[in-house]
């Protein structure tokens, strides 16, 4: 108990992290998708610092698990996380964006290390997650292939092209989690394009589904604990309910943080609120 | 490739090395929609082709109850909201799902309505390339599909965000009508001459902060090239967003005594092969387009000079090398393929010593 509290403790540690250095990057950019990538804070920490099979020292490591961030704009969320781990140096975030940055606001595996897939045309991650586990399996690998999806892109047809051939394949080998944040760019997604049920929706094609809170990081251990191995059985996905800009007030559930930019006070005001932690009382 | 300013930022003081209008709502401290208001930097915005296509639509919508209007998960960044605040009933958001937008607006158009369906280039035309052939090219259909921030405009959004091949996909389906507008005023005309247009039409826009080329809304005439600028010595051709920076290499040459026509080719199909002509008469022609240089304006153009017999005419082709372009802010992006106003004055040069 005192184990998992600790670890729980640093990965709330590394959330916040997570959260301040998307406000520096997005500085640097002069825009960026903070609310995207604050929904997945936890998620992103969890798998990173806890649950991925990673060799940040080989990148390449064929037993490694991959990660396809589908929602590619969170992007600015996960580079911090790699330069933590060490694929790369820190100071190259630096001059994020900027011209021959290697960093752009979506990931890219040719620019990157530590990125298994490039993204950021949204609907076509998994069907690069289902290629990735398809080879992991042929090759008589036991790593897992993860993939990160919004809820908003779940309207992309591809998505389910990409969930019926996992579930027709039988990927145990492959888990999915929705970062359900439920706010596409327009609005709600239930008022621009209704995707529930998603965990219904998921098992009518043969998934195996749990619904958790994305923002507790003991649920998130516990639901990733819940996994069976990585073997032919049911794809799984996760299901996390989140809150699009957690963590910082004005940008919660907010219909104008879906790409903004925070300067001068604002900027002061918002890496004191993160510094201070008061978000995490005043979220719901 | 290493970033000129790498390291130079994490100060405080960013805002200085920033362009002021590289995002796609501008820079501007503060959420999307403080940007709206606030990046318009005091001018009007009906000046700015960003603020335009919806409520051009609305306006059209007014007097013509078959227009509908559809986008997909980017009402706020097209303005396309300003027509659903008007006409609610004629307009559909279909979620981040830009296949299923495009066939849904044939579907409307073969029931009598002329659809306008909106979204990022890279989608319109690269995702919904086979709808946009089968679905509206092919039975006739009035859609008209609309690819904002095309070209490299998305900056640092990465390839993903950007469409470098849309005008040769475009260019390249029958029975398509493939424009480009360069500024507000001739956006305006576009979407009002396009509603009797008959059959499919590709309508590509930039990123929606172009400077003004036209003081006043131009009856547009699809197929045929607008003078912007008589010249002896030399032709651009231009389209879209390099338009206006054409004008003003043009009018620096004009300043060393070299006299340069512009012409705008807002129409890439069908092509204006008596503009082209013209243009050949000054013996070197320019083309300057924000696409790949595999064909786009600078291949047709060639294709046209070729057949009409000008083989002797001097030809540069300024245009994206076929390449994937780095990560960058636009202006930055622009400068670094001499896309901009620099840049073709720089070409422009060397095509007259030629």
């Amino acid at each position: 108990m005192i184990e998992r509290h600790l670890a729980v403790e640093r990965l709330r540690d590394r959330a916040r992290f997570v959260r301040t250095e998307t406000v520096r990057l997005s500085r640097i950019a002069g825009a960026g998708h903070y609310a995207s990538s604050f929904s997945a804070a936890e998620l992103l920490v969890a798998l990173y610092y806890s649950e991925l099979r990673l060799r940040p020292d080989e990148p390449a490591w064929p037993e490694r698990d991959r990660f396809v961030l589908s929602k590619g704009h969170a992007a600015i969320g996960l580079y911090p996380i790699l330069a933590d781990l060490g694929y790369f140096d820190a100071a190259q975030l630096d001059d994020y964006t900027r011209l021959g940055s290697h960093f752009g606001d979506h990931p890219d595996m040719k620019k990157i290390r530590g990125i298994d897939f490039s993204s950021g045309s949204l609907g076509h991650g998994l069907s690069a997650a289902v290629g990735i586990a398809l080879a992991g399996r042929v090759r008589g690998s036991d790593h897992r292939t993860w993939c990160m999806l919004g809820d908003g892109e779940l309207a992309e047809g591809q998505i389910w092209e990409a969930a019926m051939s996992a579930g027709h394949f039988e990927l145990g080998n492959l888990v999915v989690v929705v970062d359900r944040n439920q706010m596409c760019i327009d609005g709600f997604t239930d008022d621009v394009m209704g995707i529930e049920p998603i965990d219904a929706r998921f098992t009518d094609f043969g998934w195996r589904a749990q619904r958790i809170d994305g923002h507790d990081l003991d649920a998130i251990l516990d639901a990733f604990s819940d996994l069976p191995r990585a073997d032919r059985g049911q794809p799984q996905v996760v299901v996390a309910d989140t809150i699009k800009g957690r963590g910082v007030a004005r940008m919660e559930l907010s219909l104008d943080w879906h790409v903004g930019n925070l300067a001068g006070q604002d900027y002061d005001d918002v890496m004191t609120e993160l510094a201070t932690g008061l978000a995490a009382e005043v979220g719901r | 490739m290493t970033g000129p300013a790498s390291g130079s930022q994490s100060g405080g003081q960013v805002a200085d090395v920033q362009d002021t209008s590289e995002v796609f709502r501008g820079t501007a401290s503060g959420s999307t929609g403080l940007r709206d208001q606030r990046s318009t930097d005091g001018a009007d915005q009906r000046a700015i082709p960003a603020f335009v296509l919806g409520e051009e639509l609305g306006d059209l919508a007014d007097h013509d109850d078959r227009i509908a209007v559809l986008t997909a998960d980017l009402a706020k960044a097209n303005r396309t909201n300003d027509f659903a605040a008007r006409h609610p009933d004629r307009f559909f958001n279909l979620g981040i799902a830009e296949k299923n937008m495009i066939t849904v607006a044939a579907g409307m158009a073969a029931s009598g309505f002329v659809t306008y369906a909106a979204t990022f280039a890279s989608f319109s035309a690269l995702l919904g390339c086979e709808q946009i052939r089968t679905d509206c090219a092919y039975p006739g259909l009035p859609v008209r599909v609309i690819g904002h921030h095309a070209g490299m405009s998305m900056g640092f959004y990465g390839t993903s965000h950007h469409a470098l091949e849309d005008l040769g996909i475009m260019r390249t389906i029958a029975d398509l009508t493939v424009v480009c507008a360069s500024d507000a005023n001739q956006l305006r005309g576009i979407l009002r001459a396009s509603v009797d247009h008959p059959g499919a039409m590709y309508i590509r826009l930039g990123r929606g902060r172009d400077p003004e080329v036209y003081a006043d809304v131009p009856d547009v005439h699809f197929g045929r090239a607008v003078q912007l600028r008589d010249g002896t010595d030399a032709a651009i051709l231009a389209t879209g967003s390099e338009v206006y920076p054409s004008l003003r290499a043009a009018e620096r040459l004009a300043a060393t005594g070299a006299s340069v026509a512009v012409y705008d080719v807002h129409t890439l199909k069908p092509f204006d092969v008596e503009a082209v002509t013209a243009a050949a008469s000054t013996g070197r022609v320019l083309t300057v387009e924000e696409h790949n240089r595999t064909n786009g304006l600078g291949t047709a153009t060639a294709e046209a000079l070729f057949e009409g017999g000008f083989a002797g005419v001097r030809l540069r082709r300024l245009a994206v090398p076929d390449e994937h372009v780095p990560i960058g802010p636009p202006a930055a992006l622009y400068a670094h393929y001499q896309l901009d106003s620099d840049g073709i004055a720089g070409e422009l040069t060397m095509l007259l010593d030629d």
